[in-house]
């Protein structure tokens, strides 16, 4: 159990509740406090000036990151994109680590040696994204054929957006997948936007997942604003991929909500876009649901809200607490050191 | 036990395949094929498709692939069919592997073989020496093997090394070098160069196939009362300063040559680094002999003209000798 699991008491009571409750709430939980760190990053400490570099959030996207990786068991290897912030807290990295990361203070999984949601740990099984999109899909294939190499039943899950489908490493890593049968499941946010540019400037095809028959590998469209759609169509690709039958892509359609970063107004995003995709937002879906089917209360879900925001505080002022890197580390770690 | 350059390379592998059950191979043509220079030759039958992996025509996959696993805990050694192809998986090598530990702790073992240099009338595609290209990335290390009994040594250390490491092995030497190379199990250290011969009145610092040239013209110098110093680097990121300067303090004048083209190449870091730290040892300018700034041309009398001699060597250095 992680420490962020562990944060708070709602979630504890879930042990004892049906696997739908307990998924409900889960994932309730991890949606909430994705968009809770990612808003208090974008909309207070950014503005504040505490926050180095680029901010680049998954607002209405948070059904993606929790829907597949509460499919991941310890020793599968996640391959997060940089608006799937969930997956880190899914994983145990608790939410003043991230704050700690965003302000390039030691207590970021990087320790200032890299920003934002460039972050991994090999102990927690989470690879670094870098910023060149799909380059991680490639490598994502090689840890799978790692994974059986080692003859375990652990896949890797590869998170990209719909952007990073042009690019070569992903058309690369797709074909060598396929044809190790590598046991990796690809899942996209489709979120119609790669920086400014629509979708239609980014391929000709209407899915994403049409490209992946081209490749034999099978997919299926999900309702990225759904976190249960999302986590039915994940598990059927984990369980594809486990079961030694190869990769699978699972394409969800969703819209970012915000500009490709802070700095971004997204002025090219016709505003009733915006206002469709508002109605369609993956929390107040799911908190809906999870009530109307009677696993949460009106109680449990402000409970849940109130300790989310109760922790944020000191997962600030612990971040801000943490100390710069030293300069006199600047050549360190280039190279092992023994 | 007599082997040639190739010979060793894969005799340091198929070693390492036995000792390490986490060590496989992954390239184009590898397994069933044994490799377009059949480096690789007869390891499919011996350890099997497991650990011998033909991939698709994909540099960049198969140098991604090459740091997945090693992520994983595996030891990969991926082969570019020729060093020529080694930019199609540029951003892998320089912002993935090499940033990994840097960035976020952890560490990438993989290994790079790429066979380089021409002589062969490979023309711009299959003649290349793009090592300079990765000196200048940090997180890299850089291994250019000049002999047979060097070339087992440093594959070895490669594969057992825990950062990446790219093994430019020179294929116009595969064949042609041959000789006694120890049985045993040894490796040579990464970062160490090796003086090929020893001199007293200039210092010739080289690398891979260009330590032949060194050596004849070294020969043909000490004829004419000229002692050379001939230094093998062996490893070209990290540099051995420490046998370099040990042989600038002895003999005041140096010489760089390589294979690879003049400007941005490793002889100007070398030149600098004793420019720096040996002004006061030095008699006399440090002159580089390289490959001219073009590709590298096809027909014969092209590549002859291109490719760094004996003649360009004597004539550099019997004008350093004059100082």
């Amino acid at each position: 159990m992680g420490t962020a699991q562990a944060m708070l008491s709602t979630r504890d009571r879930a042990s004892a509740a049906t696997p739908q409750a307990e998924f409900a709430r889960n994932a309730l939980y991890y949606m909430k406090l994705m968009r809770e760190v990612e808003d208090r990053i974008e909309r207070k400490l950014y503005r504040q000036g505490k926050i180095l570099g680029g901010v680049y959030v998954g607002r209405g996207q948070e059904a993606i990151p929790v829907g597949a990786g509460l499919h991941a068991e310890p020793g599968d290897v996640l391959f997060p994109s940089h608006r799937d912030m969930a997956l880190y807290f899914i994983r145990g990295v608790h939410p003043r680590q991230i704050f700690a990361q965003y302000m390039g203070r030691t207590g970021g999984l990087t320790r200032g040696r890299d920003g934002n949601m460039h972050m991994g740990d090999m102990k927690l099984n989470i690879v670094a994204i870098i910023s060149a999109m799909a380059a991680s899909v490639p490598v994502s294939v090689g840890a799978a054929m790692a994974l059986r190499y080692k003859g375990t039943r652990n896949i890797a899950f590869n998170f990209f957006g719909d952007g990073a489908t042009s690019r070569g490493d992903w058309h690369e890593g797709l074909n060598l997948a396929a044809v190790q049968k590598a046991p990796v499941v690809f899942v996209c946010n489709n979120n119609q936007y790669a920086y400014s540019t629509p979708l239609e400037k980014q391929m000709a095809c209407a899915n994403v997942a049409d490209r992946a028959p081209g490749y034999g590998i099978p997919a299926e469209i999900v309702d990225g604003n759904d976190v249960a759609a999302v986590h039915e169509a994940v598990g059927r690709a984990a369980a594809h991929a486990r079961e030694g039958l190869g990769p699978y892509l699972v394409e969800c359609k969703t819209f970012r909500m915000t500009g490709h970063s802070a700095h971004d107004a997204a002025d090219y995003v016709p505003k009733q876009l915006f206002d469709e995709w508002s109605g369609r937002d993956p929390i107040e879906r799911w908190q809906n649901r999870a009530v109307a089917e009677g696993h949460l209360t009106r109680d449990d879900v402000r409970q849940m809200d109130e300790e989310i925001r109760r922790e944020m505080d000191a997962a600030i002022a612990w971040a801000e607490a943490s100390p710069y890197p030293d300069p006199a580390d600047l050549t360190r770690n280039v190279y092992e050191e023994r | 036990m007599q082997a040639t350059y190739l010979e060793a390379i894969r005799r340091g592998l198929w070693e390492e395949m036995e000792r390490d059950p986490n060590v496989f191979l992954l390239g184009e043509d590898i397994g069933v094929y044994g490799g377009a220079f059949k480096v690789t030759a007869g390891m499919l039958a011996h350890f099997g498709e497991k650990r011998v992996v033909d991939t698709p025509i994909a540099e960049s996959a198969i140098v991604g692939a090459a740091i997945g696993a090693s992520l994983m805990g595996l030891r990969p050694v991926a082969e570019m069919q020729f060093s020529d192809f080694i930019t199609c998986a540029y951003d892998q090598i320089v912002n993935f592997a090499a940033k990994c530990r840097y960035r976020w702790d952890a560490s990438v073992p993989i290994v790079i073989r790429a066979p380089s240099g021409g002589g062969i009338h490979g023309g711009p595609f299959h003649s290349q020496n793009p090592e300079a290209l990765f000196t200048h990335t940090p997180g890299l290390k850089v291994v250019c093997p000049a002999t047979a009994r060097d070339a087992k040594g440093l594959i070895k250390a490669a594969i057992r090394d825990n950062d990446p490491v790219l093994f430019f092995e020179h294929k116009g030497l595969y064949r042609r070098i041959k000789e006694d190379i120890p049985e045993d199990d040894y490796t040579v250290p990464i970062g160490k160069a090796a003086v090929a011969r020893e001199g007293r009145d200039l210092t010739i610092v080289t690398y891979g196939a260009m330590l032949y040239v060194a050596l004849d013209a070294a020969e043909i110098l000490d004829k004419e009362g000229v002692s050379a110093e001939v230094i093998d680097l062996r490893t070209v990121q990290p540099i051995d300063d420490e046998t370099i300067l040990a042989s600038v303090r002895k003999t005041s004048k140096v010489l760089v040559l390589h294979e690879a083209t003049l400007t941005g190449g490793v002889g100007g870091e070398i030149a600098s680094r004793i420019a720096e730290t040996a002004f006061d040892h030095l008699d006399g300018p440090v002159m580089r002999v390289a490959a001219p700034d073009t590709p590298v041309p096809f027909s014969a009398p092209l590549e002859e003209a291109f490719l760094p001699n004996v003649d360009r060597v004597l004539e550099k250095a019997r004008a350093l000798a004059a100082y």
